[in-house]
């Protein structure tokens, strides 16, 4: 892709090194500009998991998945997912070891894993990079989607694979 | 807002760590983080910077305009206060395609590209829609082929790692028509300010 790219713009007669120089400039800028961001977010999602809040959580919140059905060997990957990618890899890989990674939790894991993204990372890191103060319903559409990710994918392994 | 979650997350990480006693647990975890964060921006640096330089490449040589043509009709329709032409446009849709591509590394400078030149059209520290809109869009996964979880897969014995391609593209597209839908509903009801 990049040699198509730089081929693309030497047969376009632009000047290559000179565009790329500039954009890697502003790559560092950008590093730059998110690096305050980054540092102050994986801090707080570091304290978060340190503390044993999101283990409470995934306890406290257990009778209520059961009632409704959802496994709950999943629940603390769902939970974990919009706030740390790392850690919901650890915990996917966690879910592949006791389970077989053909199984039905590991199917519903990896669905779960391939359709959602770690959005408070994307929202901090986003809206840090430019200052914007109010991000107004953003954390709340995304966490909509999130959601609908953690429904759908035990329907659709449900339905679609067993 | 930000610094209401931020200032969040840290009390309530604080009060659970004195309550369960994991209070040196969580200084060290503290420092630990911070490290981490470092480590993986220094890692990131040299990809954020290449993929930065290459794609001005591309946008000195005109390829980027012709990226956006293929999205336009689709854009448009999510992002009706933005014009065909500007730069913010062709780098939504240039984040697109490398998020459609799974290229991460790419996509996230060219997204912060989008939101700067986004940022040109407002003049307080307030959200525009068009940047809620593609914030969302950028929590959502739309990556074609989930290839980490597919290599996982196949890393703990998986025979078919690929078999629940389907699920995902269902999931993530009811995923993300939901996120899209939360978004433009916030956008027409609760006005700026």
């Amino acid at each position: 892709m990049i040699g198509a790219v730089v081929l693309y713009g030497v047969i376009k007669k632009v000047n290559v090194f000179e565009s790329f120089r500039n954009g890697a400039k502003e790559g560092l800028m950008t590093l730059y500009a998110i690096a305050p961001v980054m540092i102050g977010l994986l801090l707080a999602v570091g304290m978060v998991r340190a503390s044993g809040a999101l283990d409470f959580l995934t306890e406290k919140l257990r009778p209520l998945f059961e009632k409704l059905g959802y496994p709950t060997e999943l629940v603390p990957m769902a939970l974990l997912r919009p706030v740390s990618g790392s850690g919901a890899t650890a915990l996917l890989t966690d879910i592949y070891e006791r389970f077989g990674a053909d199984s039905f939790l590991a199917k519903c894991a990896s669905v779960l894993a391939g359709s959602t993204e770690t959005t408070f990372y994307a929202v901090t890191m986003y809206y840090g990079a430019v200052n914007i103060k109010n991000i107004r319903h953003t954390l709340f559409a995304a966490l909509a989607a999130d959601v609908t990710a953690m429904v759908m994918c035990v329907v659709t392994v449900s339905l679609l694979m067993s | 807002m930000l610094s209401y979650i931020f200032a969040g997350m840290i009390l309530v990480s604080l009060i659970f760590a004195a309550v369960s006693g994991n209070m040196a647990a969580l200084s060290s975890s503290a420092l630990d983080s911070a490290t981490e964060a470092v480590t993986l921006l220094v890692k990131m640096c040299g990809g954020l910077c290449m993929w930065s330089g290459v794609m001005a490449i591309a946008k000195d040589a005109g390829l980027t305009e012709k990226l956006s043509r293929l999205f336009s009709p689709m854009l448009k329709k999510l992002f009706p206060d933005l014009d065909e032409s500007s730069d913010a446009f062709s780098y939504i849709s240039m984040n697109i395609s490398a998020n459609l591509l799974g290229l991460g590394n790419a996509a996230t400078p060219l997204g912060i590209s989008a939101m700067k030149e986004l940022r040109k059209s407002s003049r307080d520290d307030i959200a525009t829609d068009s940047m809620v809109t593609f914030v969302v869009m950028n929590t959502a996964s739309i990556q074609i082929l989930p290839t980490t979880v597919a290599v996982l897969r196949r890393s703990y014995g998986s025979t078919s790692p690929f078999d629940v391609i389907f699920c995902v593209w269902i999931s993530s597209a009811l995923a993300l028509m939901v996120g899209l839908c939360v978004a433009k509903l916030g956008n027409r009801f609760l006005m700026r300010n």
